[in-house]
């Protein structure tokens, strides 16, 4: 599972690339642990452009990294949503827990 | 209603064919003209059946997953999940939102969202027999098609 990094300061932006399945789920789940456990960020803004596919699967990806930022003390967000994922995260109510910015 | 056309797929409960059984329900329904909103409902409910199997019916073995896809005239496609796997012991509880016996890794949304993305979900369960999901989903007729 494809993942890129860009670290300013306390703010850490991840940006997911591909299909986020249960397949998939696993090894982006372990790569974003430790990520934040090494960077350790007060921010973490998650970029969904290139989020090319995702179900249920996601959403426990996006709440268990959630929880994990919480534990840091730090803030998350969602950004740039493509509409399909969106509607998952939403039949959850993520959008309720998280801030979440919709793709144009 | 007899159907108009039919694909029956059968395939090992490996993770990996996860992708295969959507995108192959994907391109199947493309027959229906479907908007990419419903392609991607599809791709999500198929995924979400396909993963149960996976996870739930052969937890510790590999199994058969068999992916029946038909069209009918009236523009509805229907998509069947079966496996012969250990088969859900209460399906009504199985079906709440949250509900899960996953753990962390599962958000326990999949039937929810097979529920939300469909028309209709039929879940059929027996202990030791395995599990038939059937989910039907109309396709918009769109103008000028």
């Amino acid at each position: 599972m494809p993942v890129d990094y860009l670290e300013e300061g306390q703010a850490l932006t991840v940006q997911i690339i591909g299909e986020v399945d249960h397949h998939a789920a696993k090894s982006l789940m372990s790569q974003l642990t430790q990520k934040l456990d090494t960077a350790l960020p007060g921010s973490l803004e998650l970029d969904m452009s290139k989020v090319t596919f995702m179900d249920s699967s996601g959403i426990a990806v996006v709440l268990r990294t959630w929880k994990r930022m919480c534990q840091l003390g730090g803030s998350m967000r969602l950004q740039n949503v493509p509409s399909y994922a969106a509607k998952v995260l939403k039949a959850a109510g993520v959008d309720k827990l998280l801030e979440m910015t919709e793709k144009e | 209603m007899k159907p108009s056309n039919e694909v029956k797929l059968t395939f090992l409960s490996r993770s990996a064919n996860e992708g295969f059984a959507r995108t192959a329900a994907a391109c199947f329904a493309a027959q229906l003209d479907p908007t990419l909103d419903e392609v991607n409902d599809i791709k999500t409910a198929v995924s979400e059946a396909v993963t149960n199997c996976i996870v739930h019916a052969y937890p510790d073995k590999l199994g058969t997953v068999t992916l029946r896809l038909r069209l009918f005239e009236d523009n509805v496609m229907e998509i069947v999940v079966k496996d012969t796997g250990v088969g859900i012991p209460d399906v009504e509880k199985a079906r709440k939102p949250l509900f899960t016996t996953g753990g962390a890794d599962r958000s326990g949304m999949g039937f929810t969202i097979m529920e939300s993305f469909m028309d209709n979900l039929k879940v059929r369960s027996q202990a030791g027999k395995g599990t038939t999901v059937t989910m039907r989903r109309r396709i918009s007729r769109r103008l000028g098609g």
